[in-house]
């Protein structure tokens, strides 16, 4: 049996840019869900790793998220707990981070999120692998474990900037896996 | 020419009772690599166990692992030398853990049906209420990988733990 790995959906931001990246109606015929995106914040915060926070939320749920992330700068490595953040009043699971636009980068986050057995009636879990190269001394390599304790099956997801919008060109495509 | 690279699902396994171990037999050769997707629970009575790997049914010294982990507030590496199975995650979910939560640990086997070289493993571990983690490992065996065995250290693998292998073929 071939081509296990379905398209969903993708969401490429136009000019202007988008505060947030929302993916909906996801059917619950697949076993697993792969979203791969490619990103940058139009903040432009001078901070370690230049990176904004994103936030993370399953079916506009604001409760149950918690995770653990392990980060390397280039110069030293870090682990942080995380839980939630709050973006336009509305409460997300949180990472740390995606790209900003700091001193003009124009590169982006390579985002790689894994949802196993998403609509089963278990926790979802979710492995996160991020990196931010921009060929400068601020860059981030992130590894994120994340629990959603909610036993609905997923049927959207959506992502949100702690202080920018998501740049145009920014990318999101939504797999699903058999 | 049509392209013709594919993502299979060679096989799928869930535990429908606890099991001691879930093997997967009779690896087809005819992919480029594997790619095994695990979401598993351990039974022990405990907050984790750790989770193996084994291929081919070989209980030699002839593992080893390097890894990088975080639990929340420290991160450690750590590597060990001729040991008897790959090491794939210190911490999954066990029976003290919120009924309901499992742990996705992802393996990455590049190349596994050559007859040449050693053979390397990929591991991402992702336990929220634990440590997320990489492993890297190597099998020093330049056979094709025919079967994996996957089992954790103490407990056994809890009822709904689930293990999809998939094969990926190279662009023709």
């Amino acid at each position: 049996m071939a081509l296990q790995l379905f398209k969903i959906a993708t969401v490429t931001v136009g000019s202007g840019g988008a505060a947030t990246i929302e993916l909906t109606s996801i059917p619950a015929t697949y076993t697993d869900l792969c979203l791969k995106m490619s990103v940058r914040s139009s903040d432009t915060s001078n901070n370690t790793g230049d990176y904004d926070v994103l936030g993370f939320g399953f079916n506009g749920s604001q409760t149950g998220y918690t995770g653990k992330e392990l980060q390397g700068s280039g110069s030293a490595a870090s682990s942080v707990n995380r839980t939630t953040t709050t973006i336009g009043g509305v409460v997300y699971g949180r990472f740390n981070g995606i790209k900003n636009s700091y001193n003009s980068n124009t590169a982006f986050e390579n985002f790689e999120m894994y949802i196993p057995n998403y609509a089963s009636s278990n926790n979802k879990s979710i492995s996160i692998d991020s990196v931010g190269e921009q060929n400068a001394a601020d860059a981030m390599a992130i590894l994120n474990a994340s629990l959603w304790s909610n036993s609905s099956a997923i049927t959207s997801i959506k992502f949100a900037l702690g202080l920018g919008n998501f740049v145009q060109y920014s990318t999101a495509t939504l797999y699903g896996i058999l | 020419m049509a392209k013709t690279a594919t993502y299979s699902l060679i096989e799928s396994q869930t535990a429908g009772s606890a099991v001691a171990s879930v093997t997967f037999s009779s690896i087809p050769a005819t992919f480029t690599d594997l790619v095994l997707v695990t979401n598993v629970r351990s039974t022990r009575s405990a907050a984790d166990d750790s989770l193996y790997m084994r291929l081919n049914s070989d209980t030699a010294t002839n593992y080893s692992y390097t890894e990088l982990k975080g639990n929340g507030t420290t991160v450690t590496s750590n590597r060990q030398s001729s040991i008897s199975s790959f090491y794939a995650a210190q911490n999954v979910a066990a029976a003290s853990q919120a009924s309901g939560t499992f742990t996705p640990v992802l393996f990455n086997l590049n190349d596994y049906s050559n007859a040449t070289t050693h053979k390397t493993i990929l591991a991402r571990n992702s336990f929220a209420g634990g440590e997320v983690s990489a492993e890297v490992g190597l099998w020093r065996s330049t056979s094709a990988i025919t079967t994996i065995q996957v089992y954790c250290a103490i407990g056994n693998l809890a009822t709904g733990s689930t293990f999809k292998l998939y094969g990926i073929e190279a662009y023709k």
